[in-house]
């Protein structure tokens, strides 16, 4: 794409934007007032990034760029408080999701004579839906069997002769694992293909879903406020995700300069060609770096290479977005109990688990171990109210959790440390 | 009869540690027990003068309680223990926890007791004039 057709693509996504009155008066500010005000990329870069915090002050719709006759759809993810983060889809908007899926599949090898098995959870989480369309719009014959119920989803992969897997990465270790027990060999399976996203893994992990489930595992890449699953996928040849041409990406350093090619820091991705929610230099808080090229595949543009990390320290589990302050609400909001915890995070059995430790102290201890189960308990529903995961509280004793001055080490990500070794 | 107890983390050498502290404090421990689970456990004992033990104890980080405990002289003998447990038991007293240690002057059999609630066992204690 050159720079004159990018610019007006990005006018284009200037002028969409200009319709929410968010987007209006953040953009007046700068001096934008009309999309012919972008003249050059340095214009572009004068946009104030857009983030998390931006959707849930304006929730649930204040970001939306059409009205809301025209808003055929709404996903949501979930913050940092109660309170999801919500976008919305016109009816062109799902088209185009759908086409781009699609023609990421198209580069995986994936044709309509496939069985796409979609196991990611369907609601208001992108995965499910984001894939599906995509599915049906290759013509593929789609299953949508959503998350869950293992036995189920290896009676219809082995019943229905699924060819293509599409969840998240830990769900397929999940799913080898449980085939194995069942006693059902990979080769009874037809699957070839796996489409596996929405939590960072890695090339290790890559080789044990591939040599144990039969199929060649690719990497996907998308969120919510940017459209979903499809922003970014990697093809056949597996050398990094090619990132669709209906998406502008910037990689940032942590004071917001845009760094050159090649660089790592934050994904901030612009939409080119969105209605409903346009999505103007949104800060993913993803750690990558791109490059701009061709590959055999047919692809020309940029490449970004797996997420290596987060910016804040949100972490992902099972698919669902934990914050460590939210598990620190949830430990307050019990009573009498220090604010000193500590998160870690592992795999058992190639499923996220997450443990807090919280530390006994004079007034929550008892002598009396059903008591202190009793508070145990209390902990762990709290956090699962507020988080909606489940998690294990290990009580501990005063000061075993390390202190520090300033920001303070609250969590051990365990995953990474077996991922990247 | 106040019981110290001292909550201790499920880790190799923390008893040894808690231990090692109630030596260098002179504490002679009387009766003990360790009531353990997965992840922690909780070293109760009976010690001479326990408000200063814990006290103690609070000044190197340990997190202690002093929890109302009941001692009781028991029979020697078969059946024994099942024979004060029955006259408490139709007085209405619910038993948390027990443990039991011989005292050495008189080698008499003796149970530590907590109780649910302890207004229902001094009441149990004075009518059946325990001791």
């Amino acid at each position: 794409m050159s720079q004159e057709e990018l610019l007006k693509g990005l006018r284009r996504t200037v002028e969409q934007a200009l319709k929410a009155p968010y987007y209006k008066r953040k953009l007046t500010e700068v001096g934008i007032h009309y999309p012919a005000d972008i003249h050059t990329m340095e214009d572009f870069r004068r946009i104030p990034l857009t983030e998390k915090e931006d959707l849930r002050r304006n929730y649930p719709f204040g970001l939306f760029a059409e009205p809301m006759e025209k808003i055929v759809r709404v996903h949501a993810s979930s913050g940092t408080t109660g309170k999801p983060t919500v976008v919305g889809y016109t009816r062109e908007d799902i088209k185009l999701w759908a086409a781009i899926v699609a023609k990421h599949l198209t580069r995986a090898g994936v044709t309509s004579d496939d069985v796409i098995h979609i196991a990611y959870g369907y609601g208001l989480f992108t995965g499910g839906m984001g894939l599906h369309g995509g599915s049906e719009e290759l013509g593929a014959l789609t299953i949508p069997v959503s998350g869950g119920n293992t036995q189920r989803q290896l009676m219809i992969m082995k019943d229905f002769g699924s060819t293509v897997l599409c969840c998240t990465p830990s769900y397929a270790l999940y799913l080898a694992e449980s085939l194995e027990e069942a006693g059902i060999s990979k080769d009874e399976l037809k699957l070839r293909v796996g489409v596996f996203g929405a939590e960072p893994w890695t090339d290790k992990m890559r080789d044990e879903i591939e040599a144990r489930l039969g199929l060649q595992a690719l990497d996907i890449y998308g969120l919510s406020e940017t459209m979903g699953p499809g922003v970014s996928m990697e093809c056949l040849k597996c050398n990094g995700l090619h990132i669709d041409e209906h998406f502008y990406p910037e990689i940032l350093d942590e004071n917001g300069n845009v760094l050159p090619e090649g660089q790592s820091g934050e994904l901030v991705l612009t939409s080119l060609g969105k209605m409903g929610f346009p999505g103007l230099r949104y800060r993913t808080k993803d750690l990558t770096r791109i490059s701009y090229g061709s590959c055999v595949c047919g692809h020309t543009g940029w490449t970004m290479r797996r997420i290596s990390g987060r910016v804040d320290d949100m972490l992902i589990i099972r698919g669902v977005n934990v914050f460590p302050s939210q598990i620190e609400e949830a430990i307050l909001s019990v009573g009498g109990i220090e604010p000193h915890y500590f998160i870690i995070v592992d795999r058992e059995n190639n499923l996220d688990t997450i443990e807090v430790l919280v530390e006994v102290n004079a007034q929550s201890f008892t002598d009396e171990i059903r008591e202190l189960e009793q508070l145990q308990e209390k902990l762990q529903s709290k956090i699962e109210d507020i988080t909606g995961i489940s998690v294990k509280v290990r009580l501990v004793e005063p000061k075993s959790i390390p202190r520090s001055e300033g920001k303070a080490k609250r969590v051990e990500d365990k995953r990474k440390e077996k991922i990247f070794q | 009869m106040m019981q110290l107890s001292i909550f201790l983390e499920n880790e190799k050498g923390r008893l040894a540690y808690a231990l090692n502290l109630l030596a260098e404090f002179n504490v002679n421990i009387q009766a003990l027990s360790l009531a353990d689970t997965k992840d922690y456990g909780v070293l109760r004992i009976i010690v001479a003068n326990p408000e200063e033990v814990a006290q103690q104890l609070r000044e190197h980080n340990c997190v202690v309680k002093l929890t109302p405990v009941w001692v009781l002289k028991v029979p020697d003998s078969s059946g024994g223990l099942a024979g004060v447990l029955d006259k408490l038991v139709n007085e209405g007293v619910i038993v948390e926890y027990l443990y039991a240690y011989v005292e050495k002057a008189n080698e008499q059999a003796q149970v530590v007791l907590r109780v649910r609630d302890t207004a229902i066992m001094q009441a149990a204690m004075d009518k059946l004039k325990l001791e």
